[in-house]
């Protein structure tokens, strides 16, 4: 371990760069009932963590707010139950990956893979999201205010993911199966090879990717973009166009159905 | 991997040594290799040179101290007999120089006739630039080097991870857009083409000093300047001609530019304000400057972005 600076107080890190490999839950939220807060400024991602872990797996509570998490990287990942969870600032990059369960709401930015692999829940993100966006995704509502980077979506294998602003290129690379709302631009190779899955986008696509084609918008699409816009509050565009996979590349031979149904 | 960090002030010099020390100390873990930085100071009335005449990690044999110093003779040598007016020369480790001096002729003629001593480069050479850039952390460069009390305008830096080269100062960024006084770039990514691009432009008379692909956009920016190109034409053409993933940063004596490639693989964070622009591979890094909430965004695939101070 090597102390970066000299002050006390402030991260330490081993010499991969990693934070405290032995760490403890610090133990300072303030617990009233099923609520608690703390203050992550000082604290490292790990210790984070942690703390989140004491407080909703051995304290009972459900609903945390932490404040000042300062851009750090992989931040309320993993948690495996209902709860209610508030982020007053800004994450780094793997934010909330792996979730399984709860309601949160983060109050800045995230950066880059923000609910990788989520299983099921809802995340609130008010401001802009990096690339990578919901990576994995398999279910639960994903939803970022501000604009996305690249690859939003990518591997998508269920859930929705609502954009408020823009999406970078690829939006939907290799989608299997969920949703995507943009309400406003796509951009460049919009859903490049998606096997399944539906793309809503509410202002211009700068060019399709491999095999998306554009579909018709029914009355269940009307149904569902009306439902999740008014849920989280997102001023609705005009109009919106549907795109989904063309099946072109769809080259399954007979000797693969069981294949084809692990996949999608 | 690799972190890129830039800043900009746009009213007035600040402390940028420290500065540009905190952005890539938060970075750490994406290159603890080497570190590196292109700082733009007050311009004074002459030149200011940073060059290393071995690498911090030579082999140490028996005459090591005694061709050290005879370079370093020569040096004094060289600067004299084509007509440089040497003001003064600093050493911040054994083998790596600042010299403060007055030329009137061409920078690429008194570069050359400097580097032609054995082992000898030349990092920066400008009005206000100055590259430093060692082994080991943010911290330990910076304190190697006195960066603490280095006050200036702009500063670009980048904590490396090495993969396509020897961990050495030639492999470190930034890099020289060698002979332009005052331009320097960072990268982090890999471009594929760079063994065509370096016989294209070592044809033309371009020199380079180490294997590293990222030498490749200095001394690109450099031809695309001579050719007459603004900075932002020649970044943007620059998208066209380079194969692989990059973001990439440039500094100049009154400017920084960023590049994102069309597949916007390598990350940048870019957060903005009429007085300040500061941006990195990870808000972390700007946090270390601006340490409370911001907005900030990432810039998308192709962009090209330029600050003028």
């Amino acid at each position: 371990m090597e102390q970066v600076g000299g002050q006390a107080g402030r991260i330490t890190y081993d010499a991969r760069g990693l934070a405290e490999p032995d760490a403890e839950a610090p133990r300072t939220a303030k617990i009233e009932g099923d609520r608690a807060e703390f203050d992550a400024a000082e604290l490292t991602a790990r210790r984070i963590n942690l703390e989140l872990r004491w407080l909703l797996y051995e304290q009972g509570v459900h609903d945390v707010v932490v404040r000042n998490p300062g851009a750090k990287h992989s931040i309320g990942v993993g948690i495996l139950q209902r709860c209610t969870l508030r982020f007053e600032g800004s994450f780094g990059y793997f934010g909330l990956g792996l979730i399984d369960g709860p309601e949160v709401t983060v109050t800045g930015r995230v950066g880059w893979s923000v609910c990788e692999n989520m299983m099921s829940g809802v995340v609130v993100i008010e401001k802009n999201a990096g690339s990578l966006t919901g990576a994995a995704l398999r279910g639960g509502d994903l939803v970022v205010k501000g604009s996305v980077g690249a690859r939003t979506g990518i591997d998508q294998k269920g859930g929705t993911i609502v954009v408020g602003g823009d999406a970078g290129l690829m939006s939907g690379f290799m989608m299997q199966r969920g949703r995507q709302v943009i309400c406003g631009n796509a951009g460049p190779g919009l859903g490049d090879s998606m096997y399944s899955g539906s793309i809503y986008v509410g202002g211009k696509v700068a060019s399709l990717g491999v095999d998306c084609v554009e579909a018709e918008l029914g009355p269940a699409d009307e149904e569902l973009l009306d439902r999740k816009l008014t849920a989280y509050g997102v001023d609705r565009p005009g109009s919106f166009r549907k795109f989904v996979c063309g099946k072109k590349l769809w080259n399954y031979d007979s000797l693969e159905p069981s294949e084809r149904k692990l996949v999608l | 991997m690799c972190g890129i960090a830039g800043i900009i002030h746009r009213d007035g010099p600040a402390d940028i040594g420290p500065e540009m020390t905190r952005m890539l100390q938060a970075m750490k873990h994406r290159g603890p290799d080497s570190t590196g930085f292109a700082l733009y100071g007050q311009p004074g009335d002459g030149l200011v040179m940073r060059l290393k005449l071995a690498d911090a990690n030579t082999p140490r044999d028996f005459g090591f101290a005694e061709r050290l110093e005879q370079h370093r003779m020569e040096l004094d040598a060289r600067l004299g007999k084509i007509g440089a007016t040497v003001d003064r020369v600093e050493g911040a480790t054994e083998y790596a120089y600042r010299v403060r001096l007055s030329y009137d002729g061409d920078l690429k003629a008194l570069t050359d006739y400097v580097e032609d001593i054995p082992d000898c480069e030349v990092l920066s050479l400008g009005n206000s630039l100055e590259i430093v850039k060692d082994l080991g952390d943010a911290e330990t460069v910076a304190r190697q080097y006195g960066l603490e009390s280095f006050r200036g305008t702009h500063a670009i830096g980048h904590a490396r991870m090495a993969t396509e080269s020897d961990v050495d100062i030639s492999g470190a960024h930034p890099y020289w857009a060698y002979p332009f006084s005052d331009i320097a770039v960072v990268h982090n990514g890999q471009l594929t083409n760079y063994h065509q691009w370096r016989r294209r432009l070592e044809r033309l008379g371009h020199r380079f000093q180490s294997e590293c692909d990222s030498e490749i956009i200095a001394v690109y920016v450099a031809e695309k300047r001579a050719e007459g190109l603004s900075l932002e034409t020649a970044m943007k053409q620059s998208l066209e001609d380079f194969d692989g993933v990059f973001t990439y940063a440039v500094v100049t004596g009154d400017s920084l530019g960023v590049a994102k490639d069309e597949m916007a693989a390598k990350p940048l964070v870019l957060y903005e304000t009429p007085t300040l622009v500061a941006l990195a591979s990870e808000e972390v890094a700007i946090r270390a400057v601006v340490d409370r909430e911001i907005d900030t965004v990432d810039p998308y695939e192709s962009e090209v972005l330029v600050w003028s101070r």
